[in-house]
């Protein structure tokens, strides 16, 4: 697979402050790639430039090896799904689909033919004589991606397509678009700040944090080989412990020395170390590596979520097995579950549990909806 | 007891409003020459109001000049809101609806002198009559304090409309032109028309700039009333009034029948429009 | 590398500028210019000192202007306040009802109390009386306050609605009784309607010469007056300084009165 689009150096600031930090990225045809981070961190802003809504203060972007920083938007092979559809409320379902093949000036039966075709890759038969304004969410998230791929495209860019809808709809319509990019086989970038939507549609996943890329890999690798405590927090539940590579393969930690599958350090090197919280067992005291005190437990659904004081230090655990708030249990860990990485700037940031609740999780998802 | 007294209110209020106004509609079918004591009925001041050239001149002037006067302030204004939209410096962009709204604000005696001035200063120097670019002064003068009303009416629009369909328009492929045409102007057109119908509304109604700015050879509707005025009174200058008091009763009820539909379709696209 | 779209489409604001510039600045600098010069075109002072002698005039403008104003207030709030609490459906029609003689021809609606008023005119002949109205304040002072009353009502209607209706709940649940709910609650929240509408109504009040002309009945000169008369004398130079003052002065008062409200509308239009 080539690099269709390139971006080498791209820096843009808004009333001086820097959006996004000299970022390199390449993308591969028929890769469905996304963009994921916080609210501010950069993932809009690279859409709008590659989209050529905005241009970058430096660098340069290529598509398909030539420089288009300065081809305008309408010239450009890419379409995009914007966050809340802008669909044209003065035409209905069926003008909306074919307004770019008006402007091409195209045959009214060749339209027809394109604009149906398009209507039966959505499941929106039948709605041709609709007003925009009547559709649900659902369908006018339909609407505004048959509109974008009608023209054929070679890459789609989607801003947060889905953050609309509520979660069930979105559910469906991760699949169904899965399904469209399989089907037509062209490139999707796709921004969100949904770390779940990455993981379950991605080919590729950039993590995206203060203008800058943090890591970029396939899902697997993102979830299971973090870089820094950044990535480790934003995707999925970690602990995050302050530890001391001591040789290959033996890291310190919370007082004790475990082993673990991770080398290539310095010896003696202060590290952060990821524990996952369905990566930790819960044992009987007298068979625990490490013993804590548990200070609350959650019922889940599918596990408990057991918040254990270790040492000072909050843990997370998941498991299906129940244990009492304010009892002393042992946990065990096996080396493979420690993952171990540098030092960052985001080291301490991240990881403890102590002040830990649904609520304010739910708060920072809604302010991240609100990404500009 | 409360309402019977919101109602006196209202009532009192209304009636002061509207008594004088149907007083003149009421005498202006008086068939003896006067204002004060009622005869009988008839249209007798109408027909003399039909017959008099200078009406009909008056008429002509004024229409011509309010549709002129409404269409070239709606066009250089829809324009100006759309670039005051685009423009990015702050300082700039509000320097320049102060300036805009220098007529709005101003008495319309002090802007009337200055326009004045102005093209008696612009005759000196084409050494021509003023009476010569007479017309050229009233349509100048009538966009001038039409405009700021354009605007804004139109930028809130534009502002609202915001920059999404705009960006969806261009990343289908339209040019940056055809996006405006095509997409935006459409969405907007209500705030444009209601915009075109004010101009035309306040041109029609203009008096003072006009009366300073005007010369004798183009006379308008307002500055011959102003003329009747100042001899004496014949109930014709309570039907030519009478006549204006209805036409602007029907534009009114177009004004009022368009907003409500607006407000209505805003209702049904409200839900993505934000 | 800047947006090209962007500069692009700030031009279209370009021929709006040219046209303000022509017609709205350059007109003022005109204005001010004849100020400061004779008849001959040399540079003077004359006009503006012998300004001294309008400052009885200016005084009696103030005076009845701002009489004009407080008794549109006065009359125009709680009629505001009405309409803004009505059904909506009524609240149109209210509207309607204050629109049409707002946009009837001011000389019409002037000549058509001064109809009624008059010496001669129909209130006399129907009550067979001969009182004395038009050419005194009073009567100018009802013609401002009939003319402009629409300018107090619509901006103060448009505030006091946007008003969140759960504010009158809000202020009552805390406490407050119907009279302190309007006080300490509704009318702070109106502030900025109301200072339109005084804006709108106190600039025609003070720069008024067809009410003074017709209901002052001759006998007393308001400072548009003066500056019509100078107009119809040809008297410009003098006409110019005036109106320069006047123009300073109401724009300096409209300055300070916007300091007053936070307004993101202007304030000057509701």
């Amino acid at each position: 697979m080539s690099k269709l689009i390139e971006l080498k150096g791209i820096s843009k600031s808004y009333d001086g402050e820097k959006i996004l930090n000299s970022m390199n990225l390449y993308i591969r045809d028929r890769e469905f790639i996304t963009l994921l981070g916080p609210s501010g961190c950069g993932k809009t802003t690279t859409l709008r430039i590659i989209g050529g809504f905005e241009s970058a203060d430096e660098g340069e972007l290529y598509f398909d090896g030539v420089e288009i920083s300065n081809v305008p938007t309408y010239k450009r092979p890419v379409n995009t799904v914007f966050q809340k559809y802008a669909l044209f409320p003065h035409l209905n379902v069926y003008e909306n689909i074919a307004f770019p093949l008006r402007l091409k000036k195209i045959p009214e039966d060749s339209i027809r033919e394109k604009v149906s075709e398009m209507l039966k890759m959505v499941a929106l038969e039948g709605f041709e004589n609709k007003s925009v304004s009547t559709l649900s969410g659902g369908q006018q998230q339909r609407v505004a991606i048959a509109r974008a791929l009608v023209s054929h495209p070679r890459v789609l860019l989607l801003d947060e397509p889905l953050g609309a809808l509520d979660l069930k709809l979105r559910k469906d319509m991760q699949n169904e678009l899965k399904r469209i990019q399989q089907s037509i086989g062209i490139t999707f970038i796709y921004v969100t700040h949904d770390q779940e939507e990455a993981l379950s549609m991605s080919d590729t996943i950039v993590v995206m944090a203060d203008g800058e890329i943090q890591q970029i890999g396939t899902p697997t690798d993102i979830y299971n080989e973090p870089k820094n405590a950044f990535v480790a927090d934003f995707i999925g539940e970690s602990n995050i412990i302050d530890g001391i590579m001591l040789e290959d393969k033996k890291v310190r930690l919370a007082g004790h020395v475990f082993d673990c599958v991770d080398g290539g350090f310095e010896k003696n090197e202060p590290v952060d170390v990821v524990i996952r919280p369905e990566d930790i067992d819960v044992v009987p005291v007298d068979k625990g590596m490490l013993n804590g005190y548990v200070t609350s437990v959650t019922f889940k659904g599918v596990h408990y979520e057991i918040i254990v004081d270790i040492k000072g230090f909050k843990w997370m655990i998941q498991s299906t097995d129940y244990v009492s708030p304010d009892s002393i249990i042992g946990v065990y860990i096996e080396p493979d579950a420690f993952h171990i990485m540098k030092k960052s700037k985001y080291s301490g940031k991240f990881g403890d549990y102590s002040s830990y609740s649904d609520e304010i999780e739910e708060l920072s998802n809604a302010d991240a909806a609100e990404e500009f | 007891m409360k309402k019977h007294l919101q109602r006196l209110y209202l009532g009192l209020i209304f009636a002061i409003l509207y008594i004088p106004i149907i007083t003149l509609i009421f005498f202006s079918f008086n068939s003896e020459n006067s204002t004060a004591v009622f005869a009988g009925f008839s249209l007798r001041w109408y027909k003399e109001l039909f017959s008099s050239p200078e009406t009909f001149i008056a008429l002509r002037n004024s229409i011509i000049l309010a549709v002129t006067s409404s269409v070239i302030a709606t066009v250089i204004g829809t324009a100006a809101a759309e670039g005051i939209y685009r423009m990015r410096n702050k300082h700039f962009k509000s320097a320049i609806l102060s300036v805009t709204n220098i007529p709005m604000m101003n008495p319309e005696i002090v802007t009337g002198m200055s326009m004045m001035l102005f093209f008696v200063a612009v005759a000196g120097i084409l050494s021509v009559s003023y009476e010569s670019i007479g017309f050229a002064a009233m349509l100048i003068a009538h966009v001038t304090f039409s405009l700021p009303y354009v605007i804004l009416s139109v930028l809130p629009r534009i502002n609202e409309f915001g920059d999404s369909l705009s960006e969806a328009a261009m990343d289908l492929g339209c040019t940056p032109m055809q996006a405006f045409f095509k997409v935006k102007l459409i969405n907007i057109m209500p705030g444009v028309l209601s915009g075109a119908l004010m101009a035309f509304t306040m041109s029609l109604d203009d008096f003072v700039i006009s009366y300073f700015v005007g010369s004798s050879n183009f006379q308008t509707l307002p500055l011959l009333i102003y003329s009747m005025t100042k001899k004496k009174v014949t109930p014709d200058m309570y039907a030519l009034s009478s006549l204006i008091i209805i036409t602007i009763f029907i534009l009114l009820l177009i004004y009022n029948y368009k907003s409500g539909k607006r407000i209505k379709k805003r209702r049904l696209i409200g839900g993505y429009k934000k | 590398m800047k947006k090209l779209s962007q500069i692009k489409h700030s031009a279209a604001a370009a021929p709006h500028i040219v046209w303000a510039v022509l017609f709205i600045l350059l007109p003022l600098f005109i204005v001010t210019y004849y100020a400061f010069t004779d008849a001959d075109g040399a540079f003077s002072f004359e006009n503006v000192t012998s300004l001294s002698e309008y400052l009885k005039i200016f005084g009696l403008s103030m005076e009845l202007a701002v009489i004009a104003t407080f008794v549109c207030l006065l009359v125009g709030y709680p009629l505001a306040y009405i309409m803004a609490r009505a059904n909506p459906k009524r609240q149109k029609l209210f509207i309607m009802l204050l629109m049409l003689p707002m946009w009837t021809n001011l000389l019409i609606r002037t000549y058509s109390i001064m109809a009624i008023l008059d010496d001669g005119g129909i209130l006399n002949t129907i009550l067979n009386t001969s009182m004395h109205i038009v050419g005194t304040k009073g009567a100018v002072i009802f013609g401002m306050v009939y003319d402009f009353l629409p300018y107090m009502v619509l901006p103060i209607y448009t505030c006091i609605s946007k008003i969140d209706k759960h504010m009158w709940e809000a202020a009552a649940d805390l406490g407050c009784n119907s009279f302190k709910v309007i006080s300490k609650v509704i009318f702070p929240l109106s502030m900025s309607g109301v200072i339109s509408g005084v804006t709108m109504v106190l600039v025609p009040s003070i720069s008024t010469f067809y009410i003074s002309q017709k209901l002052g009945g001759g006998t007393f000169e308001l400072i548009g007056d003066t500056i019509e008369r100078q107009f119809v004398t040809g008297a410009l130079n003098v006409g110019a300084a005036i109106s320069l003052v006047m123009m300073l002065l109401i724009l300096l008062s409209l300055a300070v009165m916007n300091k007053f409200t936070d307004s993101e509308d202007g304030g000057i239009i509701a």
